[in-house]
């Protein structure tokens, strides 16, 4: 089951990698996600993968007898899965303000002159309004 | 106070100067107050805490009650609290510098809310005390980051952080590998539980290199070692001159931080057998930064190439991993916070003094602005290594550390690219500072803003304040290198971290 699980964690890292590769902007985001994943379902299978096992301590026990899921890379996951989301938020929104701007979605085909004319445009008006 | 509860304290502070910030959203005054009382509060908590563990040595908390190591603790041992201290420091010089570069559109003031948010998590990831806790806190410190690169707009500025994103987002991926694969193989994430386990381990493994390696790769990317640091020269330069600050001041030297913890304290068998590898690494940054730096035209882009390649000391002293190259290491980790984040602030100056920071459109600033170029000349000759400055002790300590461990050749690269670093900072010197004034185009005065006297005192402030800093730590070098000996002499040796943070259980 573990080698199982490992696979997939290394074909989703590859996807992820590949999709951060591309030429346009909206997969780099798709390849963040992938990426998230991968890293998230690697900790949850880091202490072995167990099946219809609760992570809680049984009524009358005082500690956690085995079999049992390891509660603590549960626990791990969802900051990491909280801490990813709130990144993706954001990389949305700064890839949306990124095609308005360079008004396409393809990176090669940025044209940097012009991106570099018009920030300078940006700056004098920014430096404009704060007199 | 106890010092216990004195740990928490960088941690509580920003946020709550944070959240002070945000309710005053629409009152500029009050905000700028704010930031600077709570990064003044900042400044003397971690001044506290440096006095204290500069005699007790090591300090613990385990949050919530739960000692370690079950549970996050918080640990401070020398080298923490020094870098605490710069935190304070850094902090409370560049808010007065932000108030002091104010603009009066006002959405752009709110940064100072991020700004507080980043202080937060680059102090919190010099004090975990575990992994997971350290991977929370850098990515608390590198959203904050985010935002502060993309604020206020403007295209290049996105596109460069698009870049950042992608590259840090990877690396935090990388991270959470490294996590889950330490978990997997040892049960235990706190730090001092690893090292015990990895002394009782005596000696190097297969399994052991591959996770240096991932460390290695995701703090590296972090740090800007070669060859992950392409996204910095895109993204550094654009940015407002004080977040230009706080970034070289801090972003990259917590990833130089978190790769001096975990190999000291839970990889030290492997930096022998990747030596190699270090010390190629650590000669290809320096040498690929100064080569940028010396090809650039514009001040912000010459100084990122510049942080490039001070890092590449950084590793190559993480690389020799004597005692006294560590020493040399912290040394030349605060010296390199203070000397460059000065020159990130006389750019920024010059830039709305002179209108540009081309090196072909400034000329003569010296005659107008004598302190300016006063102040610039100690910072960039201190990078340089001049004596008596204190670049320069930090510099013959990393060498001597070179040649007691026989390594000639890395040493011949340091004092090599200390030569281009000189000349690449001359560059500018004689660019922008000497010769004569240009005359200016009539009607381009007008178009030069009023800064008030307060605004001037508040810009020149920090400035003056590093300056003196560099001077005072090329002084001090005695005092600084018994610290720095003491600090290394604590990262040589683990056991004494592990006996202070597990010391009490059974």
């Amino acid at each position: 089951m573990e080698a199982l699980f490992a696979i997939l964690v290394g074909l989703l890292y590859a996807a992820g990698l590949y999709m951060i590769m591309r030429r346009s902007i909206v997969k780099i985001l798709i390849g963040l996600s992938l990426l998230a994943h991968a890293a998230n379902l690697l900790i949850f299978s880091s202490s072995g993968l167990v099946v219809g096992q609760a992570p809680i301590i049984p009524g009358d026990a005082e500690k956690l007898t085995a079999p049992y899921a390891d509660p603590l890379p549960q626990a791990l996951i969802l900051t990491a899965i909280v801490i990813g989301f709130g990144v993706q938020a954001f990389a949305l929104a700064l890839i949306k303000r990124v095609c308005d701007v360079a008004s396409t979605d393809d990176l090669d085909r940025v044209e940097w002159r012009s991106v570099a004319e018009a920030n300078l445009e940006a700056a004098d008006v920014i430096r404009q309004e704060s007199r | 106070m106890r010092i216990e509860s004195l740990l928490v304290l960088p941690l509580v502070i920003p946020l709550v100067t944070a959240m002070a910030c945000l309710l005053f959203w629409t009152r500029p005054f009050v905000r700028r107050v704010v930031s600077v009382t709570g990064s003044t509060a900042l400044f003397f908590v971690t001044l506290s805490i440096f006095l204290h563990i500069r005699e007790a040595g090591f300090a613990t908390v385990g949050l919530g009650g739960w000692n370690p190591p079950m549970g996050i603790a918080l640990v401070a041992d020398r080298l923490s609290a020094l870098m605490l201290l710069v935190v304070g420091t850094v902090a409370i010089l560049l808010s007065l510098y932000q108030v002091g570069f104010s603009e009066r559109v006002s959405g752009l003031g709110g940064a100072s809310v991020i700004f507080q948010i980043l202080l937060m998590g680059v102090s919190g990831a010099f004090l975990a005390g575990d992994l997971f806790n350290l991977y929370v806190w850098f990515e608390v410190m590198l959203i904050a980051s985010f935002v502060l690169m993309a604020w206020g707009g403007g295209p290049i500025r996105l596109v460069g952080s698009l870049k950042y994103v992608t590259l840090n987002l990877t690396a935090s991926a990388i991270f959470l590998a490294a996590v889950g694969l330490v978990y997997a193989q040892f049960g235990t994430l706190n730090l001092a539980d690893l090292a015990r386990i990895q002394m009782e381990l005596d000696g190097a493994n297969d399994r052991g290199r591959l996770l240096a390696l991932l460390f290695l790769a995701c703090f590296g990317i972090k740090s800007a070692i070669f060859p992950f640091f392409f996204w910095l020269p895109d993204s550094y330069p654009n940015v407002s001159a004080a977040t230009g600050a706080l970034f070289a001041a801090l972003l990259t030297k917590v990833g130089v931080y978190a790769l001096l913890r975990i190999f000291t304290l839970v990889f030290p068998a492997e930096v022998e057998h990747l030596r190699i590898v270090l010390l190629v690494i650590a000669g290809a940054t320096m040498v690929l930064g100064v080569f940028g730096a010396m090809a650039q035209e514009e001040i912000r882009r010459i100084l990122s190439f510049h942080i490039i390649s001070q890092i590449g000391y950084m590793i190559m002293g993480l690389a020799l991993f004597t005692p006294l190259a560590l020493a040399a290491t912290i040394y030349f980790v605060i010296h390199n916070i203070v000397a460059k984040t000065n020159l990130f602030l006389v750019g920024g100056i010059v830039e709305d003094v002179a209108g540009s920071s081309e090196l072909s459109q400034v000329r003569g600033l010296f005659n107008t602005h004598g302190l300016l170029g006063s102040l610039f000349l100690v910072s960039s000759l201190s990078l340089a290594g001049i004596p008596p400055l204190a670049g320069f002790w930090a510099k013959v300590a990393l060498i001597v550390a070179g040649f007691r461990v026989e390594q000639p050749v890395i040493v011949g690269v340091a004092v090599f690219v200390s030569l281009l670093t000189l000349f690449s900072m001359m560059k500018i010197w004689t660019r922008i500072f000497w010769g004569k004034a240009v005359e200016e185009e009539e009607g381009t005065a007008e178009l030069r803003p009023e800064i008030s006297r307060a605004k001037r005192i508040l810009r020149y402030t920090p400035v003056v304040g590093f300056a003196l800093l560099a001077i005072a730590l090329g002084l001090l070098a005695q005092p600084m290198l018994d610290y720095t000996l003491a600090a290394a002499d604590q990262l040589a040796n683990p056991s004494r971290y592990v006996e202070a943070v597990l010391g009490e259980q059974p």
